[in-house]
């Protein structure tokens, strides 16, 4: 073959990548400029002087507590996938494997929510999320979301690629069903646990609507809610918000970079329902 | 954990005991609650805010329903009326909102659809790299929508933005109010969408195009086919499944826009870029009127659903 088409290939490929990644890498070079350097006219490429303005400017704020929303953030996403991976594991394992009244029904109906856009049920959360007092508080952008379908669906189909024999064999060794789920299932399920840890992490770690209508108070924000407040109080000091946005945007860089793998495969089994 | 793995591993190496009988005694073990049991933890999650939010949300839309005042009477379907009659208070508001969603939804959802194709068949082969590019392109999905909204509303600023000083150095205009002004505000809304997902819709493809047998190819080869005649009889056919699904969960996602307009945009010019779902939390969560947020709620996830219907039924005829 000609040598000159992989070169071509190449060429398209970096063009395409520095079309994706040059933004992100803006937004570390102005998150570490002065307010001067990015106020001109034209903008030049790199921060000179070197400057920790911005970040100085949101890890002091008072009125911004951004450290406390990462910190919340960082907690509320923890929380949300340990409760995620529970519940959704033990109803998989049960929609998988028994057999029970009402269990075609049960899965219709979970697999029939996954095509209703979950902005239309925001009214009603919010309105029953208020009942029971969870309004402005942490527990609020933890919980409510782990009902989602899709860790549920996801797990089941998971779950029935596995042979059943080895369950059966521990059957016969006298196991009882939380023995085998807990002790058979789960450690040959470890590739699609994580899989799904990382998706509800990220899922949560970035969600915005529900955050910002949910959460008030200003030591309460998790990050994304955060940002849109720090928007609205630095609105062109541009040092500032991009080291706010830094902010938000490492852990699940970091955690992309370990677990592209993960994020790659959760993604791709997801389409191959259709 | 790993000598339970060993230990079944080790097992499984006997013959297997006979299937159904033993398997149907497996199920049957233990109590008829243990389902259930099972089940518990998530159907009460699932029950409280998944399930009865659908009935509740129904029941509020027919209500006088405001968040801050005690009594709530029946209405039955007035504030579904009030959408479509053109002397109340909501119906200029509402109908700009599916309006701009519309708009950002026919122009975003083709490109979502061809643009990360084309993505996925660059990647479809090995080489060197290959798992580099696939991440690179992946990047930005991984930040959520404050992040790039913040960051392009930056990009964008029509003074101190780098879309416009880069423009500027190749000899374009170098002023085009790009968050401000129509046509550019949607130009931008569905840009930065595009720019934002498309690498999640290539990966989905780029599952597809590997599950197409290679001996398809081989055949169309030896069939004489050219590069473009393989693309359209034997990609394109095999892709089929996966388009649905890339074109039906776009469509989802694209008419449910919120973020990058609240942030990137925020509305202007006036209030042209106000999505649905915008409109909907604000006269819900802003105004207090949750009859009225539901009803457009409701109203809003019944268009969605005939939309996804039309779509399988367009996909499954063509197959036919």
């Amino acid at each position: 073959m000609s040598k000159v088409r992989p070169v071509l290939r190449y060429g398209v490929l970096l063009l395409i990548t520095a079309i994706f990644v040059t933004p992100l890498v803006w937004m570390l070079l102005t998150s570490v400029k002065t307010y001067d350097a990015a106020q001109q006219v034209p903008p030049s490429w790199l921060p000179n002087p070197f400057s920790t303005y911005g970040y100085d400017q949101i890890l002091n704020s008072t009125a911004n507590p951004v450290l406390r929303w990462f910190l919340n953030s960082m907690l509320a996403a923890t929380l949300h996938t340990l409760l995620v991976l529970v519940t959704a594991s033990m109803a998989a394992y049960a929609l998988a494997r028994m057999r029970f009244r009402g269990r075609t029904v049960l899965f219709a109906l979970i697999v029939g929510t996954l095509f209703l856009p979950p902005t239309s049920l925001i009214i009603p959360n919010f309105i029953i999320a208020e009942r029971i007092n969870w309004i402005d508080t942490l527990t609020v952008v933890i919980v409510p979301g782990a009902a989602s379908a899709f860790g549920v669906f996801f797990l089941r189909q998971f779950f029935l690629s596995i042979p059943a024999e080895l369950e059966e064999a521990a059957v016969l060794d006298g196991a009882n069903q939380w023995q085998i789920f807990r002790q058979v299932l789960l450690p040959l399920s470890k590739p699609a646990l994580a899989t799904l840890a990382v998706l509800s992490f990220l899922t949560n770690w970035n969600d915005f609507l529900w955050p910002v209508y949910v959460l008030f108070s200003p030591e309460r924000l998790t990050l994304p809610a955060g940002l849109g407040l720090l928007q609205g109080a630095y609105v062109t000091d541009y040092p500032v918000i991009m080291a706010g946005a830094m902010l938000a945007s490492v852990p699940v860089l970091i955690l992309f970079v370990f677990a592209q793998r993960h994020v790659i495969q959760g993604v791709s089994r997801s389409g191959l329902k259709g | 954990m790993a000598d339970v793995i060993e230990a079944g591993a080790a097992r499984d190496s006997a013959p297997p005991p006979a299937g159904p009988t033993r398997r149907r005694r497996a199920t049957e073990r233990g109590n008829r609650a243990t389902p259930y049991l099972f089940l518990a933890p998530y159907l009460i999650l699932f029950g409280v805010f998944g399930l009865a939010p659908i009935l509740f949300g129904v029941w509020i839309s027919l209500h006088q329903w405001d968040l801050q005042l005690p009594n709530r009477p029946f209405i039955g379907f007035d504030n579904y009326q009030d959408l479509f009659s053109s002397d109340s208070a909501i119906y200029g508001d509402w109908w700009s909102s599916v309006r701009a969603t519309g708009i950002f939804t026919l122009f975003s959802v083709p490109l979502l659809v061809v643009v990360p194709l084309g993505l996925a068949l660059l990647l479809n082969r090995s080489f060197p790299g290959r798992t580099f590019f696939r991440a690179a392109f992946f990047a930005p999905y991984v930040l959520g929508v404050a992040v790039i909204g913040l960051l392009w509303r930056f990009l964008l600023d029509a003074n101190l933005g780098l879309v416009n000083r880069l423009l500027g150095a190749v000899g374009l205009p170098s002023d085009t109010p790009w968050v401000t002004d129509v046509p550019w505000a949607w130009v931008s809304l569905v840009g930065v969408t595009v720019w934002w997902t498309c690498g999640f819709n290539a990966v989905i493809y780029l599952a597809g195009l590997q599950d197409i047998p290679a001996e398809l190819y081989e055949a169309a080869k030896v069939d004489g086919a050219g590069g473009w005649d393989r693309f359209r009889h034997v990609t394109i056919p095999g892709l089929r499944p996966v388009m649905l699904f890339v074109f039906t969960t776009t469509i989802l996602a694209s008419a449910n826009v919120f973020g990058q307009a609240f942030l990137i945009t925020q509305g202007a010019p006036g209030e042209q870029t106000r999505t649905v779902v915008w409109r909907i939390v604000d006269e819900g969560l802003r105004d207090y009127d949750a009859g009225r947020a539901a009803a457009m709620s409701v109203f809003f996830a019944l268009m969605l659903a005939v939309v996804s219907i039309v779509n399988f039924r367009l996909f499954r005829y063509r197959e036919d």
